[in-house]
């Protein structure tokens, strides 16, 4: 077995639960996508776009968390930060789907899994540590950095306990010698570890954008992060889109 | 050249210096979740499952594993490194042109939505 592969193989979780996934994952986008706008302008589009290659570029970077075992950075805590929690997932998306579609890294009829467990949840997940930090650290550097560490350790241990959830819905095998439950603690212990990696990558990649272009980081555009599904504070309202 | 897109330039060389060069010195071992789905089974040298009941005894292979770029290795180059640094620049570039494409077609338009415009100008949604 080829271990460069990542993301969730074919085979692994069952059809209808795949499928079910998949539909999940287009709806959540299209509302991505449909919120993501309002803040899709010049400057963001080419940022948005170059967010979505450099978690290309991480993703390949695999570093070892314990003997034998390694991991490489999600990007959801990092994409939020610095997009925007709609565009990040978006982001995280288009790696994805690049990943399967090009480089067999991820079955292709696991797509919707994958894109929810990473684009998804870990993106919610990152945004709701984030949008709770930004209200008492300091828009600082430091207080960025702080805030994508934490946000990166919580996104990629919910992104990990999201695969057991599915994997307990529509897993392929059923397992006697090693459990879910020895799953979920196995998989919750090594994606801490993986999430302080990630952590380490994504606070020093929001510090470096904060101190040389923080008019290009989301999350020091607004004076407080909306929370997901309330109104943004500073538009004008009324635009339906 | 704007600040901004001397920015963005810089932020693909970094990429592209990643993927293409640093790519070649990441770890190997399967990940979190590959090394999970093989506990309970039994593997070869080669890392095959060959007995035992574990969450990859059951995983079928890519779809798309002849492609050119599978594995994140170019095809029909010899050199391992050379192969990883090739396709992660491929991929790099690509992710660039879909994810930058996309948003571009997906951007905001007009900066107030709520002007002179008469409705139905928009078409029809995305």
């Amino acid at each position: 077995m080829d271990t460069l592969a990542l993301h969730i193989s074919n085979g692994i979780i069952n059809g209808p639960v795949a499928g079910a996934f998949a539909g999940l994952a287009a709806l959540a986008l299209a509302y991505c996508l449909r919120r993501g706008r309002r803040d899709l302008d010049d400057r963001l589009v080419p940022m948005a776009g170059l967010v979505a290659a450099f978690i290309f570029a991480v993703q390949m970077l695999n570093f070892p968390v314990l003997p034998g075992v390694s991991g490489h950075l999600l990007g959801g805590a990092l994409a939020a930060l610095l997009v925007g929690p709609w565009i990040g997932a978006l982001c995280v998306a288009v790696v994805l789907v690049v990943q399967a579609l090009v480089f067999a890294d991820g079955g292709v009829t696991a797509i919707g899994l994958n894109v929810t467990n990473m684009a998804l949840v870990g993106t919610v997940a990152a945004y709701a540590v984030i949008a709770a930090l930004l209200r008492v650290l300091p828009r600082t550097p430091t207080g960025l950095g702080l805030t994508a560490f934490l946000a990166s350790v919580v996104s990629v241990v919910a992104a990990s306990q999201a695969f057991v959830a599915q994997y307990a819905l529509g897993g392929t095998t059923r397992l006697t010698d090693f459990s879910l439950g020895a799953v979920a603690a196995t998989m919750a212990g090594t994606h801490t570890l993986i999430g302080i990696g990630e952590g380490l990558i994504a606070a020093t990649t929001v510090m470096t954008v904060a101190r040389t272009r923080p008019d290009l980081v989301y999350a020091l555009r607004h004076r407080r992060p909306a929370a997901p599904g309330a109104p943004q504070p500073a538009t004008a309202g009324g635009s339906a889109r | 050249m704007s600040r901004a897109t001397r920015f963005v330039l810089g932020g693909l060389l970094v990429s592209l210096l990643l993927a293409g060069v640093v790519s070649s010195f990441a770890s190997a071992a399967p990940d979190g979740l590959d090394s999970a789905s093989t506990k309970g089974c039994t593997t070869d040298e080669a890392g095959e499952i060959t007995g035992g009941s574990c969450m990859a005894r059951n995983a079928k292979d890519h779809e798309l594993a002849g492609s050119p770029l599978a594995d994140y290795a170019l095809r029909g180059v010899a050199d391992e490194r050379l192969a990883t640094g090739l396709s992660g620049v491929a991929g790099v570039l690509l992710t660039f042109a879909v994810g930058g494409g996309l948003f571009w077609l997906a951007r905001r338009r007009r900066p107030e939505p709520a002007a002179a415009d008469p409705a139905g100008a928009d078409p029809a949604g995305g």
